[in-house]
């Protein structure tokens, strides 16, 4: 077989191929000395990043310009009107990272779910099946492919609104902890999201049923205390409300609860929601039939 | 050595439909190997499997010895799909459609092998282009040019002309045929039979998800070899109606075993006073064999 593939350009992968078919990671060794190579999860990440570039407009200037809208919004309505922390910090520095981080919790479910949706409608996902993609690789870069997303329209955010009331967070490690972290869960939620349903509109329910209300019912707008004792508690069952809160805390080092509880929560969250996932790739759930 | 894909009593089933019920096949390498059936004969059941997109209730799959399911990593590797439907990404123009695709298979500096494929493909000229900016003919064009990015040592192709016009359809095929000659397996399904007689060096026959035919081309049309009668006329014997292969309107396309048949049909018609508006007879051709195939096996 190799003899024969080698009076073709590019012979050294067919050669590759034939002569150790199994190389590992789908890399023959010829192409090794050509340069630097992507390997095949590597490439399905690049595509999903080139695919909300190529429309950033549409993913990363538009909910850009919508979490600004809320800014300017409920900060000149409530500005002198609401008390956070004791007046220990302005509602609009407050607003701020509760706005960063929505922003990054709603793209990042957004990249990975319409991704997913329109690859299952159209068709065009058998692109990514037919190659030798572990349920690994798939989940790493649909996933990263996300926090990518997610992080880059927060960080948007974060710089436009600086304008408006430039803080800057005192412990920022817990701050990019809580963005990776929250990044992560939506990017998982919205992968899984999208393998389930099968029309648009079933996305869409998800997204509008679920993932906006208890973005909303967050934190984003609010402290939790300046809530009655009933929500107060409702709020605690809500996972998206330890993401804000714990993102706020890497700003102001104050928060409605402590930091290490809220990490936890979302560590374990996102840890089962990734293994669920990863089981629902295993099988090819609504993938493969 | 081990057959380029191996089947081994494969079958699947859709809630109350037996896609496939028990398929053995086996295609050497470097054949030119036809897949026919007609439509939900369980073709496509059978090429999804083997791609890792459909799993059998039952049975195995093996692409040059490696299990499609139990070392499916290397099965994709040596395998090139050309999908019978006609999808692709909107957001990539063809040579990002092709580059994207080769990287999947880890393969990241090919462009000089891609640009091969768009010449061979006559796409040189809308590497550029957006995908949706591409007629049906050249987006299934792509479609071919995905399943070689990797340079597979097993090519299928479930209906890859389908759209594409005649000319381009020929240097296609001229393209193709190179690679089987370059030692690539082809394993092809198509409604086109002529194309499948002109390719195929052995061809299976499926039906109900069974295969019914299996042998050489060469083979399959001199044992089924025997006269075919194209005749229209207005009502046709009912003695006669089991020969039928095919009708179409008043046209009818009869099976004969001899020329003794011939005469006996005629008086038959003249018997009952049919007038016969044509009649010519034709040499056995694939598409007669599978008819006759496919009607036996019914």
């Amino acid at each position: 077989m190799s003899a024969k593939l080698s009076a073709e350009p590019g012979a050294d992968v067919g050669a590759a191929a034939a002569a150790d078919p199994g190389a590992s990671a789908g890399i023959e060794p010829g192409w090794h000395r050509s340069g630097w190579h992507r390997s095949g999860w590597q490439t399905l990440l690049y595509k999903e990043l080139l695919r909300f570039w190529k429309v950033s407009f549409q993913t990363i200037l538009a909910p850009m310009l919508t979490a600004l809208l809320y800014l300017l919004i409920f900060s000149h309505v409530l500005e002198s009107r609401v008390s956070v922390f004791d007046g220990r910090v302005g509602y609009t520095a407050f607003l701020i990272p509760g706005l960063v981080m929505m922003s990054v919790l709603q793209n990042a479910f957004a990249n990975s779910s319409s991704s997913m949706i329109q690859s299952k409608i159209t068709g065009n996902l058998i692109f990514v099946l037919l190659p030798p993609l572990s349920p690994l690789d798939l989940f790493g870069a649909y996933v990263v492919g996300a926090m990518v997303r997610g992080l880059s329209v927060g960080l948007g955010v974060f710089l436009v609104t600086l304008w408006f009331a430039p803080i800057a967070p005192t412990h920022p490690f817990w701050a990019l902890a809580f963005a990776l972290l929250g990044s992560m869960i939506l990017g998982v939620l919205g992968l899984l999201a999208g393998i389930w349903a099968d029309k648009f509109d079933q996305l869409a329910a998800f997204q509008n049923f679920l993932i906006m209300p208890l973005t909303f019912l967050s934190g984003v707008f609010y402290s939790i205390h300046s809530l009655p004792p009933f929500w107060q508690a409702l709020s605690h069952f809500n996972p998206f409300f330890y993401m804000i809160d714990g993102f706020r805390y890497g700003f102001f080092g104050l928060s409605d609860i402590e930091p290490g509880l809220s990490l936890a929560v979302i560590a374990v969250s996102c840890a089962s929601l990734s293994g669920l996932t990863l089981w629902v790739l295993k099988r090819g759930y609504k993938l493969r039939h | 050595m081990s057959a380029a894909v191996e089947i081994v009593d494969v079958a699947r089933r859709f809630g109350t439909v037996q896609a496939l019920a028990g398929v053995d096949l086996a295609v050497e390498e470097g054949e030119f190997f036809g897949l026919l059936g007609p439509n939900g004969a369980g073709k496509t059941t059978l090429i999804s499997i083997l791609a890792g997109l459909t799993r059998a209730d039952r049975g195995t799959a093996r692409v040059l010895g490696h299990d499609v399911v139990t070392d499916y990593r290397r099965a994709r590797r040596l395998l090139g799909v050309v999908p019978q439907e006609l999808v692709f990404d909107p957001f990539f123009t063809v040579r990002e459609t092709l580059r994207i695709q080769a990287g999947y298979f880890g393969l990241s500096n090919n462009d000089a092998w891609i640009d091969e494929i768009l010449h061979h493909l006559d796409l040189a000229s809308k590497a550029d282009a957006n995908m949706r900016a591409l007629s049906g003919g050249m987006k299934r064009r792509v479609l071919v040019g995905q399943a070689l990015v990797h340079k597979p040592p097993v090519i299928v192709l479930d209906e890859p002309t389908a759209g594409v016009d005649v000319e381009l359809r020929q240097s296609l095929w001229g393209f193709i045929r190179k690679l089987n000659r370059d030692g690539h397996t082809i394993i092809l399904t198509t409604h086109y039979l002529e194309e499948a007689e002109a390719l195929c060096g052995r061809i299976a026959m499926l039906k109900a998800g069974k295969v019914v035919a299996l042998d050489t081309t060469q083979n399959l049309l001199s044992s089924f070899a025997g006269l075919t009668v194209r005749l229209t006329v207005s009502t046709l014997p009912d003695a006669w109606r089991e020969r039928v292969l095919r009708h179409e309107g008043a046209t009818y396309l009869l099976s004969l075993t001899s020329y003794a048949e011939l005469e006996s049909l005629l008086s038959a018609l003249r018997a009952q006073g049919v007038t016969i508006a044509e009649l010519a007879m034709q040499e056995a051709d694939l598409e007669q064999v599978f008819l006759r195939i496919m009607k036996r096996a019914a």
